[in-house]
């Protein structure tokens, strides 16, 4: 047989594949298969559904106004004139702030994380591949950030620019972004360093071109790894500012602030008072085993 | 040195036009690292002053033992790693000067497979995109690029079906060093470094890689340098070889001559370490003692010296140079038993 | 080897398996080895990556983990069950009846200690005496295997040393308590090749010396020529041939032995393709039900995707499991 035709005959490919195809799932489908036989965070994740559910349709689901306040009936036990929850120390109905203050809990979980994960980590990726100069500039900044401790950093940025969600947003994002930055930085210099990338610069492509076929897929993973663990902690330390009064201003349904108005009544009503905590509680603890499910999910070697 | 460099080519001189231009001339090329930590000015002098000629359709086997900068030198030809001084010329243009080729055109020209490894493809890329990223990233639409990217499946020995669409981790080994293999080509490259690119791979596997090799290099008319610590495989497979230690360049010649008829002792204690396949005929007194020292602040004069067993004084005061003493020039060494000039006692005794 | 009462086995093992168990799969790592080892003997188990041989190694060590590895099978070992060893006894047997080497020192060596520490470890765990006794069988060993002016090396780290003085240091270690049994595994394979023939004349001459049985796991056929007395050769998980290593690689019965010794490159002309064995091994979690080693196989008969051939004796002291066995 010629070479050309060894080359370019179809059968002579077969001789060399003629070993069992071994389709083996690929990377998304066997952390699906995974996460599919770990019902602890399929419970959790659905718990987490729930909660997101609520929130979104929290004008169907509110029995009542949640800003409607009533004077005479303050601080009244479960089941009160058709209050599933009583009502609060102004009169409103506890069940549904409880359900508004969801979508504030919410939003200040996510939107922080995510602010950090497109601005952190742009800023990891970039420290990580460019040069040395860049590298230190950026990284050195972050650790300014990171030498204080986050609770004390947040309180600190939102009580300079005042309470609000707007702000508190910020704030929040302010304290997650130079730890985003780090394993971001971290995964992309390992990246870098590994033989297809120098083939790929053989090839002769530009860094851009590296940057988005060659380093991304490799980061998100465990920039999305690190994120989804942040969110429960984004919840908390939200909560933690609306309690302090840096966050969310009254009278916004918030399950932190609701925490801070409600603790003075804490020995008339002991179980109105727990109950924004024990929402929040849930909420974070559900975030926080769905993040770990899916972490063990996504450790799968390749 | 020089001797070196006007090396006659042995291609067929009445060939005519470009073909015996040589496709890479190297000279005098150096690339040293400073280390951290190791003392103050410790540089490891990776390449020191490497110089050879690569012809055209020829394959030039590198060998030499961890350490010895063949790595560093293949990724010094591409310019991964810029040089610190010497002179690169591909088929008759300066590399990097400014009225011969660019960096960038001569990537597009000279391609390198990798060691099969973890780290050697993507792990998040069907194999067919890894393939198909070079010529993508070289101007051609994406659509054309998968498609050369499965014409080139086939010839490395893979249904583009059946495996293009696969992840790294679903590949054997074998598979995917023909993968690598595959990128490399998928540039149209006229040569190709191979560094240790059949060294991971398992004995029955690399047979059918070196086979795949030496077609494509039958059939795309390639030139290639083949690094590799293996001697054997360099036997089987080059033209001529070139013997490094310590950065520096101890023998180059035809692969016949040099496992002949060698010249360098470090030469002949590599091949004296080599494992025969027959158990009555096993090596009873290993050739050298000791391990090759380290990169850092080589030993003056002749580098082997330290390990050398007709090591004499004049190898500790002068480094000896690759020379062509009794005028056959196509095989040298750089040993001082060569010169019969230099004053060692066994020297011109061959 | 020379017969006699020293022709009785040290180590028996009688039908190993071992299966890794996932939730997604199960690897059959080592299905239904069979083997015999004779005081003082070399063996070796010689095979491709994937084909069990390290997980052998490691199951006769009791290295496994207990919950993932699912372990079948005898190992006997001087009369004693090995996989029967708990706590105490297994501690004792390890580093002291059986020692191991790995490929890569620098991993098994702890970075924080010197090398005279590791060694002074092992031996006074083992054997106890105080420390300056300890320190002079130390240097002793050091001396054995060949470390030069071993005094001052004592001292040094394990990344002071170069690999081969590493791979020399382990080798002290393993022998600093007078093992039975050595088990290799690649101990050569990362070294450069002028010392990994330093290296292997070292463990010959040391081996044969002390009277030590050894396993050694190797890839390299010219690393099983240089070492062995016998070699058996192990596919996908079974050993597929066994016998004396000059007959094996001279004569092989089986046609993967022969397919291997003819692909590896050694002295083939450079004008000719190399006889490659097309295709690559076997999926372990998904094995053929017939002989592994039929879908490659050039002799392959309808009947050997039946069922895996049982050992055969085709010549005094070999083995060869296929229905083929090539005539000698």
């Amino acid at each position: 047989m010629s070479d050309q035709a060894i080359l370019s005959a179809p059968g002579a490919a077969a001789e060399y594949d003629s070993a069992p195809a071994t389709k083996v799932r690929g990377y998304w489908q066997s952390v699906a298969y995974r996460l599919s036989h770990d019902w602890i965070t399929l419970i959790f994740g659905a718990v987490v559904l729930v909660i997101i559910l609520i929130a979104v349709f929290a004008p169907l689901l509110a029995p009542f106004d949640p800003y409607a306040q009533s004077i005479v009936g303050r601080l009244k036990p479960m089941g009160w004139r058709g209050h599933p929850l009583g009502t609060d120390e102004l009169g409103r109905d506890m069940l549904s702030r409880l359900i508004y203050g969801g979508r504030i809990s919410l939003i200040m979980g996510l939107a922080p994380v995510a602010i950090a994960v497109m601005i952190g980590g742009t800023l990891g990726v970039i420290g990580g591949f460019a040069g040395k100069v860049a590298n230190t500039a950026i990284m050195r900044t972050m650790d300014v950030f990171y030498a204080f401790p986050s609770i004390l950093l947040a309180v600190a940025i939102s009580g300079a620019m005042g309470g609000g969600i707007f702000n508190g947003i910020i704030s929040l994002s302010l304290v997650f972004i130079p730890a985003m930055c780090r394993v971001a930085e971290t995964a992309t210099s390992q990246v870098k360093n590994l033989d297809y990338i120098e083939a790929a610069r053989a090839s002769g492509a530009g860094t851009f071109a590296i940057i988005r076929h060659h380093v991304l897929g490799n980061v998100l993973g465990p920039v999305f790894i690190y994120a989804s663990s942040l969110v429960s902690v984004s919840i908390l330390l939200a909560s933690g500012l609306s309690f302090l009064g840096l966050g969310v201003q009254p009278p916004e349904p918030d399950w932190g602030l609701m925490l801070s108005t409600l603790r003075q009544s804490i020995y008339v009503d002991p179980l109105g008072c727990a109950m924004p905590g024990i929402a929040i509680f849930i909420t974070s603890i559900c975030f926080n085993l769905v993040s770990d499910g899916v972490r063990a999910a996504m450790d799968v070697r390749i | 040195m020089s001797a070196a460099l006007d090396i006659k080519p042995y291609v067929d001189v009445r060939d005519r036009g470009g073909s015996a231009q040589p496709m890479l001339i190297v000279r005098d090329l150096k690339r040293h690292f400073r280390v951290k930590g190791a003392g103050k000015g410790a540089v490891v002098r990776a390449v020191d002053g490497i110089s050879f000629t690569l012809f055209k359709g020829e394959t030039l086997g590198v060998v030499g033992e961890s350490g010895c900068g063949k790595s560093t030198l293949a990724r010094v030809l591409l310019h991964l790693v810029e040089p610190d001084s010497g002179e690169l010329v591909f088929d008759g243009d300066a590399v990097a000067a400014p009225d011969g080729i660019s960096v960038a055109e001569l990537r597009r020209q000279v391609q390198m497979v990798f060691q099969d490894s973890y780290s050697s493809l993507n792990p998040r890329m069907p194999v067919q995109d890894s393939v198909a990223f070079g010529p993508m990233v070289n101007g051609r639409s994406k659509s054309e690029s998968r498609r050369l990217a499965q014409e080139i499946l086939i010839k490395v020995g893979l249904r583009p079906d059946l495996f293009g669409p696969r992840y790294p981790h679903e590949l054997s080994g074998g598979q995917k060093q023909r993968v690598n293999i595959a990128r490399a080509l998928a540039m149209n490259p006229r040569m190709v470094i191979l560094d240790e690119a059949v060294s991971a791979l398992d004995k029955s596997v690399e047979a059918q890689v070196l086979n795949l090799l030496r077609e494509l290099k039958r059939t795309l008319n390639l030139t290639y340098l083949f690094i590799s610590h293996d001697l054997n495989v360099v036997r089987y497979i080059s033209d001529r070889v070139l013997v490094m230690y310590l950065g520096q360049v101890v023998e180059l010649g035809p692969a016949s001559l040099v496992f002949s008829e060698a010249r360098h002792p470090y030469t002949q204690a590599l091949l004296g370490s080599r494992l025969s396949m027959d158990a009555r005929q096993r090596v009873d007194a290993p050739p050298l003692v000791g391990d090759p020292p380290s990169p850092i602040n080589p030993p003056s004069g002749c580098r082997f010296r330290t390990r050398c067993p007709n090591a004499e004084g004049v190898c500790e005061a002068k480094m000896p140079e690759l020379g062509a003493w009794d005028g056959r020039d196509s095989h040298v060494a750089a040993c001082h038993m060569q010169d019969p000039a230099s004053g060692h006692s066994k020297a011109g005794l061959h | 080897m020379d017969g006699g009462i020293a022709s009785l086995p040290l180590l028996h093992v009688d039908g190993l398996s071992v299966d890794f168990v996932t939730r997604e799969a199960t690897v059959h790592a080592v299905s239904d080895a069979t083997f015999n080892l004779k005081p003082g003997e070399v063996l070796c188990l010689l095979g491709e990556s994937g084909s069990g041989k390290s997980v052998t190694l490691r199951a006769l060590m009791r290295l496994l983990p207990e919950k993932r590895a699912r372990i079948a099978g005898k190992v006997t070992l001087g009369g004693r069950d090995v996989l029967a060893l708990q706590g105490n006894a297994l501690r004792s047997f390890r580093g002291g009846t059986v020692a191991m080497i790995f490929q890569e020192p620098m991993t098994a060596l702890d970075p924080v200690y010197t090398i005279g520490q590791h060694l002074m470890e092992a031996i006074r765990r083992h054997k106890g005496g105080s420390r300056a006794e300890a320190r002079k069988r130390a240097i002793e060993l050091l001396d054995l295997v060949k470390i030069p002016s071993p005094e001052r090396r004592i001292d040094a780290y394990p990344h002071e040393l170069s690999g081969g003085l590493r791979q020399r240091a382990m080798i002290a270690l393993a022998l600093s308590c007078g093992p039975q049994l050595l088990l290799a595994d690649e101990p050569t394979t990362a070294l450069d090749a002028t010392v990994q023939i330093q290296v292997l004349v070292l463990l010959r001459r040391l081996q044969k010396e002390l009277g030590m049985s050894t396993i050694f796991v190797t890839h390299d056929l010219g690393v099983a020529a240089e070492i062995a007395d016998r070699v058996a050769v192990m596919y996908a998980g079974r050993i597929i041939e066994e016998g004396p290593v000059d007959d094996v690689l001279r004569a092989p019965l089986h046609p993967y032995t022969a397919g291997l010794l003819a692909s590896t490159v050694h002295d083939q002309s450079p004008d000719q393709d190399i006889a490659a064995i097309p295709g690559s091994p076997p999926d372990l979690r998904r094995l053929p039900p017939g002989c592994s080693f039929a879908p490659r196989c050039a002799k392959a008969l309808p009947a050997c995707n039946d069922g895996f051939p049982h050992p055969t004796y085709p010549v005094a002291d070999r083995m060869v499991r296929c229905w083929r066995a090539l005539p000698l």
